[in-house]
């Protein structure tokens, strides 16, 4: 437990949590990074446009934070072939399971959604197993 | 004012709100430390150096949000929208546990989620550049799998009407329509 940074995690859960709930207030709509993102692929008029500024300032926020935060970015500890995999595996589970971290796990649980409840067990329980298999396989996690 | 221009006032609010939002949620990410993919992977390490604190990011997230959507359940409708755009669905279905379970291992495999991704493209590392376009042509090969189910749902509906059409055709008891 030495990287245990509690304060920030809270902290910056809260902000989440907060941009989630202005995003309901205000649009009426589910601040699901996945599904945000599906939704441009599939484009349906009057849908894009929101879609997109709520990417513009994920993105924008990412480059404020780049100078402010340097060290809060990293790259992945695994092999660039094993994140391609992970992109493709992110990429189809969401849209299958209709959601991910943000979606299921914060709006959904926070709406007690039963499907939200059971799809975040799972991606936590299937991460877990992939973790510890990885640690098995490469003496590492 | 004229429901053109009222439409056209509600879409630009919509759009401030969501570059609004967007935002707040990258900064919440990077301070929460999602964009450290090592972080989240020791998140997931319950059998070896379990680092909890994405729980509490998640839990910080939860206590905001819960108490908001309660209050906000009430409201006929959003501030800049006519309603509310929330799922409805309650039952667990095979597709749901299994895209969960995808995109779990694919989350444990990288240490990415989507949102944590896309903010780390910021910083132009190649690792984010190649996560988001691999999980985008997942995505899109899902969205294509999805279409063309439909279009051979919809070919085979239009199949048994031309059948039954025939059928009643042929029947001698059919009556002329």
């Amino acid at each position: 437990m030495e990287n245990f940074t509690p304060w920030t995690a809270l902290a910056g859960g809260a902000l989440i949590g907060l941009a989630a709930s202005i995003l309901l207030v205000a649009n009426g709509r589910i601040a699901g990074i996945s599904g945000i993102v599906g939704g441009l692929l599939a484009p349906v008029r009057g849908e894009v446009g929101w879609r997109v500024m709520f990417l513009v300032g994920l993105l924008g926020a990412g480059v404020v934070m780049t100078f402010a935060m340097p060290e809060s970015f990293a790259a992945s500890p695994r092999t660039l072939p094993l994140v391609a995999l992970a992109g493709l595996l992110v990429g189809v589970g969401t849209r299958l399971g209709n959601g991910c971290t943000s979606g299921h796990g914060v709006c959904g649980i926070s709406r007690f959604s039963p499907r939200s409840i059971a799809a975040t067990l799972t991606f936590m329980a299937t991460g877990a197993g992939v973790v510890f298999a990885m640690r098995m396989l490469g003496g590492s996690a | 004012m004229s429901p053109a221009a009222r439409a056209l006032r509600q879409s630009r609010n919509q759009a401030l709100a969501a570059l609004g939002t967007g935002a707040i949620f990258g900064v919440g990410l990077v301070l929460s430390g999602m964009t450290l993919p090592s972080k989240v992977i020791g998140f997931l390490d319950f059998f070896g150096d379990w680092d909890p604190s994405l729980a509490l990011v998640m839990g910080g997230a939860i206590a905001v949000h819960a108490v908001v959507f309660r209050l906000v359940a009430r409201r006929a409708s959003p501030l800049f929208a006519q309603k509310f755009a929330l799922p409805t669905r309650r039952d667990l279905d095979p597709k749901l546990l299994a895209g969960a379970a995808i995109f779990g291992a694919g989350w444990g495999l990288g240490g990415f989620c989507p949102g944590p991704g896309l903010t780390s493209l910021a910083g132009f590392s190649g690792d984010a550049l190649l996560f988001i376009g691999a999980m985008l042509v997942g995505m899109l090969g899902v969205a294509q799998l999805e279409k063309l189910q439909e279009r051979a749902k919809a070919k085979e509906k239009a199949k048994t009407a031309e059948a039954a059409r025939v059928a009643a055709d042929a029947s001698p008891h059919a009556t002329a329509s």
